[in-house]
């Protein structure tokens, strides 16, 4: 049985807890950080966890992957399934018990982490001190990044257009859409890396876990629109941050014959700032 | 509350497609009738135009993030108090109205809410019904009812007036025939009405408003909506841009408002947040042109208004939702539509094919306590959970996560205790409830987990072409050679 009424009775009135403050950020880079990567980038796009890891060594942080991490529980906690996603939530807090920091180069996941797991454990006061901790210092990996390390990126590349999508939970739950522009923007100071936008830059590519096989109609006609923006755009390159997009809007131009293909902003940032690429595209 | 829909031009020659290419028979399941819509050319092209032109117009009100974020939280904490005494407020909403001289009725469910619509209307021996613009009209299908039992209805509102021409039913809450363009209203006048052909915007509202304006005289009783109910002083707040609002409501001898029992606030300040919000967040305006209140029917010394005013407050399945605390929030709506404009589920398939009275994400959440889960199972599962509606809604309902909950109770066993809802369990699957356990048993242990993934990467070359109906859209997505978890222990070691 899931909680349904944290902190009140069956029948009480909730009012919407205040708008989220601006988050703060430590002001000392940490010497250590946990990477947690995902299962659609264990995967699929593993190319792209290594490029995050390289990203934060460069920066003088000793990365940490506990072997033990799945999945943060996403998929079933969205269809419905909660006690099976508090389950598999449940064995991944243990994994991450020093308090250091936690990276995720996703959007979704680190949603689900920040701002979900206080809602599946609410019904467990000791659980959820845990949890609250771990929210707490959980970050997703474009504003770790900039926010954090403060890194400061010369791009070393050939002149590109880049067009950039930025997931629903990276824009909504973790606020963190301006910072993926804005690493680009530090890139584009040599004027070699110019980002486009892309028409309804905003609207959904139409992944949402479940929902694009439970609704492939209406999925579909969402991760056309967006291929057919991204395709219009003038870019010859396509970046995010999230590896269910990614999954979703490259599936998509590879069913549609274009080879244009989506990268993790990972890997892009890597490759431009003279770093060493694992494997790029994936 | 309409605003007249954005000029846009038609791509059909006169003789092409008319209203009734979208005609009501609505057959079919949910995911039929979206299969059918995002096929539609004319109907996306449509919706994509006239969402952008509204999301535009709602951006330029709110320019300043913070001051909405604050109103948006002011305006939630005043539902919300609303909802928290719904009972008391309800009771002195009836006590001060009917001081006032309103007749105030209770039905719990549509029929009783028709019923007592017919008996005004058989009391008075009323053959002619004409109504501003209401939903809760449509969730009782009144004009459908009142037809039933001999009495003409006719839609006052310039869109509702084009969707009961072309037979059809609104494919929006605030823009009732927002699926059509001027070329389909323009075929549909020509039809029906045997005016001459003409795209002009401003001569086809002209016509619609001839047409309408003796009406009004003829008309035995108006029947309107309500947007806010207001406890304290006993008045029925109404807005609309068109003045038939103000004309249903003061010109026919007999006034008869419905709406739900959620629209009471307690007193007229609360109003004042609310009204700019809803303004803004549905039509982009600062204020409607017109804002009617309602406070009893013509007095002695007066020389106008109706001599009789009643109000309807229906349940229709919202005590349900207020009994829960999360599923109550639903009930802090103020109707704007502004999640329906923002969303990419409702762009792509218009309102039609949700099969309910309330489309788009509102609609989603909402609907399933009027009709029961079992009528409405596929809804809570048409959404990405994007929250965009969430982040546009002007009294902070947390709709992605209400859908969520409603996902929850729709694969919950129909008998497991304790119920929240009617229909509970209606997408309940033995099979599918297996897998996820399955799920669950994969991702909670490590070992499992790695020999799960060593078989995917390994047997790579082995996913089928074909995967359900994740490749109709897509490729099948191969594994990589090696999992990051691999990778990562080559490069940190075991950690």
């Amino acid at each position: 049985m899931s909680q349904h009424t944290p902190g009140g009775s069956v029948n009480a009135t909730r009012v919407a807890p205040p708008p989220p403050a601006p988050r703060s950020y430590p002001a000392q880079k940490p010497t250590d950080v946990y990477l947690f990567g995902t299962c659609v980038l264990d995967l699929f796009y593993p190319d792209a966890g290594m490029d995050a890891i390289h990203l934060l060594e460069r920066e003088g942080i000793h990365v940490h992957f506990p072997q033990g991490q799945t999945c943060c529980g996403q998929p079933a906690y969205t269809s419905g399934y909660t006690a099976e996603a508090r389950a598999v939530a449940r064995a991944q807090l243990d994994l991450f018990a020093r308090d250091w920091p936690v990276v995720i180069p996703s959007g979704s996941c680190a949603g689900m982490f920040r701002h979900h797991y206080p809602d599946l454990f609410a019904g467990e006061p000791d659980t959820l001190k845990q949890v609250e901790a771990l929210a707490g210092r959980t970050y997703e990996l474009a504003e770790f990044l900039l926010e954090v390390c403060k890194v400061r990126f010369e791009d070393s590349g050939e002149p590109v257009k880049v067009a950039l999508h930025t997931s629903c939970s990276a824009r909504r739950e973790m606020g963190t859409h301006l910072h993926g522009r804005a690493l680009l923007a530090q890139l584009a100071q040599l004027e070699q890396v110019e980002r486009v936008d892309h028409d309804h830059e905003s609207e959904c590519c139409g992944f949402g876990g479940t929902f694009s096989v439970r609704m492939p109609d209406i999925a579909g006609a969402m991760v056309r629109d967006k291929t057919a923006a991204l395709k219009d755009s003038g870019a010859a390159e396509v970046v995010s941050a999230d590896c269910g997009c990614l999954l979703n809007i490259n599936g998509a131009f590879e069913k549609q014959y274009d080879r244009l293909r989506g990268e993790h902003l990972a890997s892009f940032l890597l490759r431009r700032s003279g770093g060493r690429n694992t494997g790029g595209q994936s | 509350m309409n605003a007249p829909a954005p000029t846009q031009a038609s791509t059909q020659p006169p003789s092409g497609a008319t209203a009734a290419t979208h005609a009501p028979a609505i057959p079919m399941t949910f995911k039929q009738r979206a299969h059918d819509a995002v096929h539609d050319k004319q109907l996306r092209k449509n919706f994509r135009g006239a969402m952008d032109f509204l999301m535009a117009k709602r951006a330029a009100q709110f320019p300043d993030g913070d001051e909405f974020e604050r109103l948006r939280t002011f305006g939630n904490h005043v539902r919300a108090r609303a909802l928290s005494k719904l009972p008391e407020l309800l009771e002195r909403l009836e006590t001060n109205l009917t001081r006032n001289g309103v007749k105030v009725h209770w039905a719990e469910t549509v029929d009783e809410a028709n019923a007592i619509v017919h008996d005004i209307v058989h009391a008075h021996e009323a053959k002619q019904v004409i109504k501003g613009k209401s939903m809760v009209s449509e969730e009782m299908e009144m004009n459908h009812y009142l037809e039933g039992h001999g009495v003409d209805c006719l839609e006052s509102d310039m869109g509702e007036f084009i969707v009961q021409l072309g037979k059809e039913k609104p494919s929006h809450i605030i823009m009732p025939a927002i699926h059509l363009n001027a070329g389909q209203v323009a075929s549909l006048f020509h039809d029906k009405l045997e005016v001459d052909y003409t795209e002009d915007v401003d001569r086809l509202i002209q016509i619609g408003r001839e047409t309408l304006r003796r009406k009004f005289f003829e008309a035995d009783i108006g029947v309107s909506g309500v947007n806010f109910a207001i406890a304290e002083t006993g008045s029925l707040l109404l807005v609309e841009n068109e003045g038939n609002g103000r004309m249903s409501t003061t010109v026919p001898p007999v006034h008869i408002a419905v709406t739900g029992i959620e629209k009471v606030v307690e007193n007229l300040r609360d109003v004042v947040p609310l009204l700019s919000l809803l303004t803004r967040s549905a039509t982009g305006q600062p204020i409607t042109t017109y804002v009617n209140v309602i406070s009893g029917p013509r007095k002695a010394e007066e020389l106008d208004g109706p001599q009789e005013v009643h109000l309807v407050l229906l349940d229709n399945g919202r005590s349900q939702a207020f009994a829960d605390s999360e599923l109550r929030q639903t009930l802090n709506c103020i109707r704007c539509g502004a999640c329906m404009n923002h969303c990419p589920v409702y762009t792509r398939i218009g309102g039609h094919a949700y099969g309910t009275v309330y489309p788009g994400p509102i609609g989603k959440i909402i609907t399933p306590h009027m009709l029961g889960l079992e009528e409405t199972k596929d809804l809570p599962s048409a959404s990405s959970l994007c929250g965009a509606c969430g982040e546009v809604c002007p009294v902070r309902i947390p709709i992605p996560a209400i859908l969520r909950r409603l996902r929850e109770e729709n694969v919950r066993a129909p008998d497991e205790a304790p119920k929240y809802m009617r229909g509970q369990g209606s997408k309940y699957s033995r099979t599918e409830g297996m897998a996820w356990k399955g799920w669950r048993l994969l991702n909670t242990s490590p070992r499992l987990y790695r020999v799960f993934k060593l078989a995917a990467t390994r047997l790579s070359a082995l996913t089928p072409p074909k995967l359900g109906p994740w490749t109709e859209h897509h490729s099948a997505p191969k594994a990589a050679p090696r999992s990051l978890h691999e990778l990562a222990r080559d490069h940190l070691g075991e950690d």
